[in-house]
């Protein structure tokens, strides 16, 4: 013999001719099943909690006079490996610094996170945004006005 | 002969308009049991809890392209789905669905069945099969390999489980003394053919599983097979044509649940719900035993794994096919003894 060995698939399988019970216990679980409540998460009516952790889209944080904390160093620009940020520094003559133009492009970034990581002020960070669609790519470059309130964009269906 | 004629067609009209409407709403049906057996919703969004989903389909089906392959034989590939849905709407002209219902309105007496035939039985066996040729010619001429297959095995299938399905009805003809299915309805008045004797009880179940390799349903599905066959016989239809092996396909089931009905759950026999006449609650009781035939049909679609094909055709042959013989014999005897 070329094969004189044996695989069981399942040892506690039932034997040849006896199935019959276990198919009824097959139709009794199924309208066990039917009973109880569906798992499903009817998605854009309810949706599942993102972690905290999450790297959705980009919020630029205000402080508490609503005033950007951004100082347009540029070190998220620089560390970004998708080359998705494009920061624009303006100064006024004794002022501070503040970011004329930060312009995020969502379809570029690839949400590493790297940018929140660098940044000195605190200023950027990834909120839990995740189901954002809109018809242009236009859409997805976002300028300092959108980036201020990124739950906007959350997908509500339709 | 024109009132009886008018009679006649608006009697089938409003018979088809109905059946069509219950055909639509157990796909939704299936689909919500399906998904809730699974955990799972099923259609959900057009309309409340997804009631307006079979119309959606309907209309998707209908503006859609209709596509004839470059090899198909055209005449036949156009002719199998009305051959599968026409066997269908025939069977329904024999069903009684109820007592004569009286309307006091015209003040007149109607049966609800669109003719009583002496030899029903044999009328909805015989036309049954026909749905087979829809299979097996719209497999063959749609030039495709999946087609060819699903189309052969289905044929081979059906008949081959025709035999066991007749043979396990012969007892019910044998108990009623007739085969007309209204007579067999009215003979069941105190007793249901099923509890009659043990024998009536292993032809009902005999009954259940022919009908559903008859049908392609799920432990017998050969025919549509999706794993293997892509879709089986109708792989190459799209459109309306499509939309019709569907209707076919659930009316057939929906007239196998009616015959069932008829044949061992006492048809409308039941008692009559105070108010609303022996008609209505006639009617009342055919559908809900209906209804739980074909409940038991997707439960256990939702339950059972697809047998082999070589599996299928062996329990059909060596089981089902002598136990229904035997079957006969046995309720012969019982007969012989008891009456």
């Amino acid at each position: 013999m070329k094969y004189d060995y044996t695989i069981n698939v399942s040892l506690n399988r039932p034997e040849k001719g006896k199935y019959i019970l276990p198919l009824l216990k097959g139709l009794f679980y199924t309208l066990k099943q039917l009973f109880t409540k569906p798992i499903t998460i009817e998605y854009p009516t309810k949706k599942r909690e993102v972690s905290k952790r999450w790297r959705g889209l980009h919020r630029l944080k205000t402080d508490d006079k609503g005033k950007l904390k951004c100082v347009a160093c540029g070190l998220c620009a620089a560390i970004c490996p998708s080359d998705a940020i494009k920061v624009c520094p303006y100064e006024e003559e004794g002022g501070e610094r503040y970011p004329k133009e930060f312009i995020i492009d969502e379809i570029r970034c690839i949400f590493c996170g790297f940018c929140a990581e660098a940044c000195p002020m605190d200023a950027i960070e990834l909120t839990g945004v995740y189901d954002y669609v809109d018809y242009n790519r236009s859409d997805f470059i976002f300028d300092i006005s959108k980036l201020k309130t990124p739950e906007e964009f959350i997908f509500k269906g339709k | 002969m024109i009132e009886f004629l008018l009679i006649t067609i608006i009697k089938a009209l409003v018979i088809i308009g109905i059946t069509f409407l219950i055909v639509a709403y157990s796909t939704w049906f299936e689909r919500k049991l399906l998904g809730h057996i699974q955990l799972r919703h099923g259609p959900m969004r057009v309309g409340f809890h997804g009631l307006l989903q079979p119309i959606a389909d309907g209309i998707k089906s209908l503006f859609k392209e209709d596509v004839i392959p470059e090899n198909a034989d055209t005449p036949v590939f156009l002719m199998a789905p009305m051959i599968s849905l026409s066997a269908a709407i025939l069977l329904l002209s024999v069903i009684p669905f109820g007592p004569p219902i009286y309307i006091p309105i015209i003040e007149r007496e109607f049966t609800l069945c669109l003719a009583d035939i002496d030899i029903g039985i044999l009328f909805v066996l015989g036309i049954s099969t026909i749905g087979a040729y829809g299979c097996m010619l719209g497999g063959w001429s749609s030039g495709n390999k999946y087609g060819v297959i699903g189309g052969l095995r289905s044929s081979a299938q059906m008949i081959s489980y025709e035999l066991p399905l007749v043979l396990s009805v012969i007892p019910i003809i044998m108990v009623s003394g007739t085969s007309s299915l209204v007579e067999i309805v009215q003979s069941q008045a105190g007793l249901w053919n099923v509890v009659k004797c043990p024998f009536t009880f292993i032809a009902f179940i005999l009954s259940v599983i022919c009908g559903l390799a008859e049908l392609n349903r799920t432990p017998f599905d050969m025919a549509e097979a999706e794993a293997e066959l892509a879709c089986g016989y109708n792989v190459e239809y799209s459109s309306l044509k499509f939309a019709l092996f569907f209707i076919a396909e659930y009316m057939h089931m929906f007239i196998f649940a009616a015959i069932t009905t008829t044949l061992f759950l006492g048809g409308w026999q039941g008692p009559e719900i105070p108010f609303i006449g022996a008609g209505l609650s006639g009617l009342f009781y055919f559908s809900i035993k209906t209804f739980l035939i074909i409940f038991i049909f997707i439960w256990e679609r939702a339950t059972f794994p697809r047998l082999r094909y070589d599996e299928v055709m062996q329990f059909g042959w060596k089981i089902l096919f002598p136990v229904s013989l035997v079957n006969i014999l046995f309720t012969g005897l019982w007969l012989l003894t008891f009456n």
